[in-house]
């Protein structure tokens, strides 16, 4: 078996709407039941987002993080949520995440983990 | 080349696949599968000449390179136990059941059991980029050379290999299943197999780089062997499942043995395509004595056994039934017109493309005359499309506007593809 993310690609920052949200509810049932959940969730948009730059920079190896206000990126597309799917291979995984991108209304971006 | 030397290069196209497949099944890994295949032909060419041909080549090749990736595995093993339980894959008959999502099982074995099928559908998956799946059908099935393929398709020899080896990188990392897909599956994902095939053919048939001639004899006839394969493997699809699932693999063999008549009605007229000063010789000047008639007949069984089944025809049965109608014509002016604008007429309902109806307004200026054909064309949206160009030229011409058909000819020419295309309409253009 094969670990997938799949991330909800959205343009809007408008949440998922009462239908949608049972469609979700209704597609995370049937993915726990089939043995494929292996976790998921919605995110905050991207305002909310902090970037966190721990890494030693110029200022030397004991320099204070660097925290940042906003996403990573400026793009017209971010991730509003994601599941993390068990399948055996792609072609079941597709399959899953042509239904995801159904029930949620939104494209979905489907990537192995490594080494999975 | 030697008489050895010969026999090599034939079991190599005729096992290549079969090697690479089979080793691709037991070790559930391209790479392996591959390198062992290479090797194992490379260690042919030193043996043969010596130890004489063996009496079963294909099986010599398939122990060859078992017996060498095994070698390999081992030494990979013990360098570290993560990579063999890497290439010790499950056994892939266990893929073969790609349906289970949300209660829709195949059966066991799968719905076709051939190695060299799974094979063609690996390469030919739509998660792979349209040129990765060209590139990838014809170094694992059809056994080309990167510095080939790259020629074929115009790309440095690097970014090729790069693209392959990045397509095999995809293929085990989103672990792309080695097999044939669900019934559910099968139609739509034979499309995208025919598609690559067909873009292999067109490639070799009318070559786009204008440094090259036009007909390359050497991609046609692999296009055509590689859809012979998917052609002789697919009907054994229906048998195993119900009427359903039968009917859909019916439609995906129909337009599987569709794409092999087109394939070989068009090869048939390949001699006499060329001029012999390198100009493309167009259909209706073509000298028909030089067609092959084999491929003829056997393109023209293809297409009324098609016919016979009463199943309605998919695209490809239909671009053929339309050149076994040219082919059937012993002179351009026997040609059954009024046959050919049914069949585009046919066509445009499955696919309405602006090429397509380019193509029927050719044939309506046969039956209807140029003034017709050329109301049908004028408001095409193809105005980058070389063929666009040179059919308005030709109507054009045909009702004697001869400078308005000049200035068509020099746009044509102006984006033609190759030079045999640019010869025949400059002598064309400057034709009194």
């Amino acid at each position: 078996m094969a670990q997938y993310l799949m991330s909800v690609l959205t343009d809007s920052t408008e949440l998922a709407t009462e239908p949608e949200m049972a469609a979700i509810g209704a597609f995370n049932e049937q993915l726990k039941a089939d043995g494929h959940w292996v976790f998921a969730g919605g995110l905050a948009a991207p305002d909310t987002a902090t970037v966190v730059d721990g890494r030693a920079g110029s200022a030397g190896p004991d320099a204070e993080p660097v925290f940042t206000d906003g996403p990573y990126l400026e793009s017209k597309e971010w991730i509003a949520g994601f599941w993390i799917i068990e399948a055996p291979h792609l072609d079941v995984a597709s399959r899953l995440a042509a239904l995801g991108s159904k029930h949620c209304n939104r494209r979905i971006e489907l990537r192995p983990f490594l080494g999975g | 080349m030697s008489d050895v030397g010969e026999v090599i290069a034939r079991v190599h196209r005729a096992q290549w696949a079969r090697v690479v497949a089979t080793l691709a099944r037991r070790f559930g890994d391209l790479d392996i599968a591959e390198e062992m295949a290479a090797e194992a032909f490379a260690t042919a060419v030193e043996r043969w000449p010596v130890d004489g041909v063996p009496p079963n080549p294909g099986g010599w090749l398939t122990t060859t390179a078992h017996r060498k990736a095994i070698d390999q595995v081992r030494r990979e093993a013990r360098r570290t136990a993560k990579h063999r339980e890497a290439l010790m894959l499950s056994d892939p008959t266990d893929l073969s059941d790609p349906a289970d999502v949300f209660g829709t099982a195949a059966p066991p074995g799968g719905v076709i059991d051939d190695d060299r099928l799974r094979l063609v559908f690996t390469c030919c998956h739509p998660a792979l980029a349209m040129p990765a799946r060209v590139a990838l059908t014809l170094r694992m099935v059809g056994g080309l050379t990167v510095p080939e393929i790259a020629r074929a398709f115009l790309t440095q020899e690097a970014a090729m290999g790069r693209r392959i080896t990045r397509a095999k990188e995809k293929i085990k990392a989103a672990k792309i299943p080695y097999g044939v897909p669900s019934r559910a599956d099968v139609p739509a994902r034979v499309t995208g197999v025919l598609a690559v095939l067909y873009l292999i053919f067109n490639e070799g048939y009318l070559t786009s780089n204008p440094e090259r001639q036009a007909v390359r004899g050497d991609l046609t006839a692999e296009a055509i062997r590689l859809t012979r394969l998917v052609h002789a493997l697919l009907p054994a699809a229906g048998e195993a499942d119900g009427p359903a699932a039968g009917e859909a693999a019916g439609k995906a063999a129909g337009e599987a043995a569709g794409l092999l008549a087109l394939m070989l009605l068009t090869e048939a007229r390949r001699p006499a395509r060329v001029s012999a000063s390198g100009a493309l010789v167009p259909l209706d000047q073509q000298d028909r004595r030089a067609w092959d008639r084999q491929l003829i007949a056997e393109g023209h069984a293809l297409v009324r056994a098609r016919l016979a089944s009463g199943q309605p025809p998919g695209r490809y049965q239909l671009l053929a039934a339309i050149n076994a109608v040219h082919t059937d014509a012993r002179a351009a002016r026997d040609t059954d017109w009024s046959q050919v604008v049914a069949l585009y007429d046919q066509l445009a309902r499955l696919d309405p493309s602006p090429i397509v109806r380019l193509n029927r307004a050719i044939a309506v200026a046969e039956l209807d005359g140029p003034q017709v054909a050329l109301a049908q064309v004028d408001d095409l949206p193809l105005q980058g499309y070389h063929a666009f160009h040179a059919t308005r030229a030709d109507l054009l011409r045909r009702l004697g506007r001869g400078e308005a058909a000049r200035a068509a000819y020099d746009r044509a020419i102006g984006l033609a593809g190759n030079t045999a295309e640019t010869a025949y309409l400059t002598r064309r253009r400057d034709q009194p």
